[in-house]
């Protein structure tokens, strides 16, 4: 079974989201994605400043069998990547949840973080 | 109609290693167990060992068996020595390939051949179609035959452990049969498609389990583990083994694969030797080629080649080479590119220069 911390949202296309107090998100996929890509080789992510609404491709994720896009869950602002993921991809197959975020962002429209699924919501889906 | 995929004789085994199984060739088969990595290093460094139960064999027996393998084969038949074993294309009368095949000398008037999984039924009813006046039958022995590849360095050491087969003194492309794990009637063949040294053993499927469980046993201590389907496209790959559907198919010759090496123009007539022989000569229309990037995307199947803005081929695979850390992969370029020092893929609107190959990157 694939772990699902009880703290975090999350989205149908298994993206984890952590909301802080200031109004920033950290953003990256879940311990299920990383599983059904097996082994992560390359992490493509955007710049700070760059503009998504939600929905949008912010990214893309590249496992040795296939190239995945990363669908921001909310309307955001990127204000940093994950520098560390270019040079160890393999950080999403080992720690998801922690070392392997991927971007952390300014969530520009709040009322849609209600649409996000906690723990239970999304075990359901899996 | 829902597809029914077919399973090996291994499955129990496959589910019991934690195996993530996929819909493959018409068959329920491992991917990977622990990661695609992993097992591509494992077969490289210690040993793998891989279910290819899915492929297909035939058995070719009659007075008239090695002339008439001659004619359908590109590759010379009648010369293949008994207990030896030859890769060889298929082709069809416009040179396009049927498949790709390996074929065991068995006695004078007898001969195994290895099919592609997805190409067997199709093989054996070519094969049949071109039977014509010839003392020959061709048995369809695709149910009878489980198949292990036990793959890497320390292969015949962890086999040894398990036969006496004389396996120090056998050649590649060279077969014994006999006894494995308690198993009779094994053929143990020095062959293999991962670019490692190692073994093919195709073994009564009854027996399949049994040796499979003995050979995990007596390797594990050794480095040796199970691997699948995952590795064994990036092992190939790396070693610029075909793929058929990939680097050769019915549009893709042997003379455009880069596979000429086995049409053997010598013979007076084999299906496709026309067709061919005009490819050989005026060149074919488009080759394949092998490559890397000095990036991380992997350029996959279908993403476009470009010259400047001139598109020129298709990737026809790709992967990550573990070997070399970086993407690897084949494409189809047109006459006159294929030497060309300025190729790019795009991936994803990225256009990614290729370093074109001369030589496989394992030997």
């Amino acid at each position: 079974m694939s772990n699902v911390p009880a703290d975090l949202r999350y989205t149908k296309d298994h993206e984890w989201i952590r909301l802080d107090a200031d109004g920033t998100a950290t953003i990256g996929i879940t311990d299920h994605a990383q599983a059904a890509l097996g082994d992560v080789t390359f992490v493509d992510l955007p710049k700070a400043g760059k503009i998504f609404a939600h929905g949008d491709v912010f990214g893309t994720v590249e496992s040795v069998k296939a190239a995945s896009d990363l669908y921001s869950p909310v309307a955001c602002e990127i204000l940093e990547a994950n520098g560390a993921l270019n040079n160890a991809p393999d950080l999403v197959n080992r720690e998801p949840y922690t070392c392997a975020w991927m971007i952390r962002v300014k969530v520009t429209n709040p009322a849609e973080l209600a649409a996000l699924l906690d723990a239970a919501g999304y075990s359901a889906v899996l | 109609m829902p597809e029914t995929l077919a399973r090996t004789p291994l499955y129990a085994l496959h589910v019991e290693l934690g195996a993530r199984l996929v819909p493959f060739a018409g068959w329920e088969m491992p991917v990977q167990y622990t990661g695609i990595i992993e097992e591509h290093l494992a077969v490289r460094r210690t040993a793998g060992l891989f279910d290819v139960s899915h492929m297909g064999e035939a058995r070719v027996r009659g007075a008239d068996a090695a002339t008439f393998l001659d004619g359908i084969m590109t590759n010379e038949m009648a010369s293949i020595r008994i207990g030896t074993a030859r890769y060889t294309v298929m082709c069809q009368p416009d040179g396009g390939c049927v498949d790709d095949l390996i074929v065991y000398r068995l006695a004078e008037t007898e001969f195994l051949i290895c099919l592609n999984a997805s190409n067997a039924p199709k093989d054996i009813a070519w094969m049949r179609s071109l039977i014509g006046k010839a003392k020959v039958e061709i048995i369809d022995e695709c149910n009878d035959w489980a198949q292990l590849a036990l793959q890497g360095p320390l292969a015949e050491q962890i086999l040894a452990t398990l036969t006496s087969l004389p396996l120090a003194t056998l050649k590649r492309f060279a077969f014994v049969i006999g006894e494995v794990a308690g198993a009779a009637g094994c053929i143990v063949s020095r062959t293999g498609y991962t670019g490692s040294p190692g073994f093919e053993i195709y073994l009564p499927s009854t027996s399949a389990d049994k040796v499979a469980r003995a050979l995990l046993a007596a390797g594990r201590p050794l480095g040796l583990i199970p691997t699948g389907l995952g590795a064994r496209d990036s092992l190939r790959l790396e070693a610029h083994y075909p793929l058929y559907g990939h680097e050769i198919s019915e549009r893709i010759s042997p003379i455009q694969a880069g596979l000429g090496w086995t049409v053997k123009f010598a013979k007076p007539a084999f299906v496709g030797r026309e067709a061919l022989a005009r490819q050989a000569e005026g060149g074919p229309p488009s080759s394949v080629i092998l490559f890397s990037l000095d990036d991380r995307r992997i350029a996959r199947q279908g993403a476009a080649i470009f010259a400047g803005e001139i598109s020129v081929g298709e990737v026809l695979s790709g992967t990550l080479s573990p070997l070399l850390n970086k993407p690897i992969g084949t494409a189809l370029v047109a006459a006159g590119y294929a030497g060309s020092a300025d190729l790019c893929v795009d991936i994803r609107g990225h256009r990614i220069p290729l370093h074109i190959a001369t030589a496989p990157f394992v030997k």
